[in-house]
């Protein structure tokens, strides 16, 4: 009684409660990062304020090369892969074709960016299993060519290694967005005027699905161009990109190395900045643009060439992270592998009997973590959500971009901040730090996911079970959770994938000294030992894909008698 | 003026604009018929009776139930049942558990199962307790939802155009039967629809909101 009594009373407080979870921690973090910016670091015995942090990074040689990188990995990795979505979705949705890609979004969307990235590494990699499977039949060649592929100097592998991970994120936004406009019948209209499929599609729906998929493409734009996880396992070393030479700075024993990271903490969220705000003016200009090309009543010549090369490229993207996968499980496996053979010698558990016990104990505070994490994300959001139905809060449209906010400021720029302020407080780094910052990322992303069926319950039934006797607490526990079980356990699910998928929080709120999956995992970039990263991304995608399983069968077991569930 | 479901000069207003004005006194056994076209705020009525009135209107007026007032009263206290059109049975409980969650609290787990059973036969569905809501036909659920609704043992009965979803021949069926269980349990019945039909059956007052 009494725990019910303070969870009443906790219950309009939790939305308040929820925004400082997810933006606590990202304001304390900046102010982490401004003061020893500007030469401000009581623990290293420094006292600002002094310009000398900002001399010392501009001084530094690599700075123009890690810059560009940043810059052109980013914007070009987010315009590819909604350029590839956009078409196809232009071209094929009401297909079969196009339903083929929505089944299999989920699977993809699942599997952590470093594991992707990995896969990908193993595919095209001048070794890679690509050039194995033609090698020396169809190229000849006896030995690995001598060529930079992966980790070249342009990033051009970890645009591509960006592209196929953002491709379905973009592709299920799009969907969700597509559910919200009559998209159906302005193709039909547009089809009935003359126009080809895509040409309709982008002319009549595509301004309206934009706006609606504004806010996640600049997620994109930003994590992209400050993604390190990916930029470890397959950009450039030298130099890397700003973000990656931000967390060797903040590793260096040296303290005063600190103050040159936290300068470019800020000049990398300057750089995010001045993206999104070239990005918003090139939204303008295609806007204007389009509006021309609608005026001239173009029909669509080219629309079945560009639809076929649209689902060509996202035939593409899908393949490398599964074919990926497959290339990971191989060489988890794989005995001797010698260059041109497409399959190694013979197959063997021997990998999994030495790296077992490291990825056991790595799972363990992987699931650890996750599953905290992901737990208070879903209370809070369902506290935040039963609490705006309860005292019929409003939202207006800023309220979503708050969701988005910890989404949009590059983990590089606060994360060395909030571990710098962890240390000034003389908090220990570890497991619990680690979890709340993991909580910034998770919440956004398990609130997205509950918000929109959570909403879309017929509150009718609420009103029903109210005039049955039912209480406020009655109705949400016995009809409103209920009849939400699929759509919570995949908002579960989607929180755990996206905890197991953390690098950076872990790594630097952690002090090195948390060990996930996906850190271990990571951490075996620069070593090369194949059947070792076989063995850690098999087991970090299947910590992420695993839940996602379970969210599609419980529900299905639990409701295997109710119809009315079973595609709600 | 003590039994019975009373409307004491109920107005709703939304953004300032008066949208309608009832005062009503509805005995015992008796049924009231509110008609008008589709906006008028019929359902917006029915609403305030039971305390989910959206915050986007205001009412004023009082509405007393038995003796009490409960205009203020939280809906899951107001002891007011309502039909929709929509059937609304729990699609995660099977029937029996249906009628289950509408019975009033109290008594044994055995004699909880034999009142279900018990109103599953008045209304012809001996044996259902145990089938999933979804496989039943549309007569067959609002029989359901109306036998779950009696179980909680109201004191007045709104119906907001219950019967609008269902064929000629159901309609009347249906209409029959859930006038018949209200005059045999006295409950003063509020209708909202816009079938002339109904409210001929209902047989009692009727008000005409709007135009």
């Amino acid at each position: 009684m009494v725990r019910l009594v303070t969870y009443r009373r906790a219950l309009p407080f939790l939305p308040v409660l929820t925004l400082l979870a997810m933006l606590g921690p990202v304001g304390a973090g900046l102010i982490g990062t401004f003061l020893p910016a500007f030469g401000h670091l009581p623990a290293a015995g420094l006292v600002g304020p002094s310009l000398d942090p900002f001399r010392d990074l501009f001084g530094w040689a690599g700075l123009p090369r890690a810059v560009m990188l940043s810059l052109s990995t980013g914007i070009v990795a987010t315009a590819v892969s909604l350029l590839i979505v956009v078409l196809i979705t232009a071209g094929w949705s009401g297909t079969r074709v196009f339903r083929v890609l929505e089944r299999m979004l989920s699977p993809l969307l699942s599997v952590p960016h470093a594991a992707a990235a990995f896969g990908l590494a193993f595919l095209i990699a001048p070794s890679g299993w690509i050039a194995r499977l033609l090698s020396p039949g169809i190229t000849g060649w006896e030995r690995p060519l001598d060529l930079l592929i992966v980790q070249d100097s342009w990033g051009l592998t970890m645009t591509a290694g960006l592209i196929v991970k953002e491709v379905p994120f973009l592709l299920l936004i799009t969907l969700a967005a597509l559910g919200q406009t009559d998209a159906k019948r302005s193709v039909t209209i547009a089809q009935a005027l003359g126009y080809g499929r895509l040409t309709g599609w982008l002319k009549t729906v595509f301004p309206r699905v934009y706006a609606q998929i504004r806010p996640p493409i600049y997620v994109v734009l930003a994590y992209a161009m400050s993604v390190v996880d990916v930029a470890v396992i397959l950009g450039p070393n030298t130099p890397p990109s700003l973000s990656v030479q931000i967390v060797k700075w903040m590793s260096d024993p040296d303290l005063a190395m600190r103050l040159q990271a936290a300068a470019g903490a800020l000049l990398q969220l300057a750089l995010v900045m001045g993206a999104l705000g070239a990005w918003r003016l090139a939204e303008l200009i295609v806007a204007a643009a389009g509006r021309r090309w609608i005026a001239t009543g173009a029909r669509g010549k080219l629309d079945v060439i560009v639809a076929q090369s649209a689902l060509g490229f996202g035939a593409a993207s899908a393949l490398a992270i599964l074919l990926g996968l497959v290339v990971l499980a191989i060489w988890s496996f794989a005995g001797y592998w010698g260059f041109p053979d497409a399959f190694p010698d013979e197959l063997t558990l021997r990998n999994w009997m030495r790296h077992g016990p490291g990825t056991l104990a790595a799972l363990g505070e992987t699931a650890l973590i996750a599953v905290t994490v992901a737990s208070a994300a879903l209370l809070l959001t369902i506290g935040c959500l039963e609490a705006e139905y309860r005292y019929r809060l409003r939202f207006g449209g800023g309220a979503v971009w708050l969701l988005y906010l910890p989404l949009l400021i590059p983990q590089t720029a606060f994360l060395p901040g909030l571990q710098t302020m962890l240390l000034n407080l003389g908090a220990d780094v570890g497991r619990v730090p680690v979890m709340l910052a993991h909580l910034v990322f998770v919440l956004p992303y398990v609130f997205l996911s509950l918000a929109d069926p959570f909403r879309a319950w017929d509150t009718r039934m609420g009103t029903i079970a109210a005039a049955l006797g039912s209480s406020p607490d009655g109705v949400l526990w016995r009809v409103r959770l209920p009849m939400l079980l699929r759509p919570i356990l995949t908002a579960l699910a989607v929180g755990l994938a996206v905890s197991v998928g953390q690098y950076l929080p872990t790594l630097l709120i952690g002090g090195g000294r948390v060990a996930t999956l996906t850190t271990e995992a990571v951490a075996l970039a620069s070593g090369g030992d194949r059947r070792a990263i076989g063995v850690y991304g098999l087991m970090q995608t299947g910590a992420a894909l695993v839940p996602f399983a379970l969210a599609l069968l419980i529900p299905a077991l639990v409701w295997r008698n109710r119809r009315g569930l079973r595609h709600g | 003026m003590d039994k019975g479901l009373t409307l004491r000069n109920v107005t709703i207003s939304k953004g300032g604009k008066p949208l309608l004005a009832v005062d009503h006194h509805i005995a015992p056994g008796d049924v009231l018929t509110v008609m008008g076209p589709s906006g008028v705020g019929k359902s917006t009525l029915l609403a305030y009776i039971i305390g989910t009135l959206a915050p986007d209107f205001s009412a004023v007026g009082q509405v007393w139930l038995g003796g009490h007032e409960i205009t203020h009263t939280p809906p899951h206290k107001r002891r007011v049942g309502i039909l929709f059109q929509d059937d609304l049975l729990f699609p995660h409980l099977s029937v029996g558990a249906n009628l289950g969650f509408g019975l009033l609290p109290g008594g044994t787990a055995v004699a909880r199962l034999a009142k279900v059973e018990e109103a599953l036969d008045e209304v012809g569905l001996g044996g259902f307790a145990d089938r999933d809501p979804a496989t039943l036909s549309g007569g067959q659920k609002a029989r359901v939802a109306l036998m779950r609704m009696l179980l909680s043992e109201p004191c007045a009965l709104l119906l907001d155009e219950p019967f609008s979803r269902l064929d000629a021949t159901l309609r009347a069926q249906v209409r029959e039967l859930v006038f018949a269980r209200a005059r045999a349990r006295a409950l003063p019945v509020l209708m909202v629809t816009h079938d002339a039909d109904d409210a001929r059956a209902a047989g009692g007052a009727i008000v005409t909101l709007g135009g």
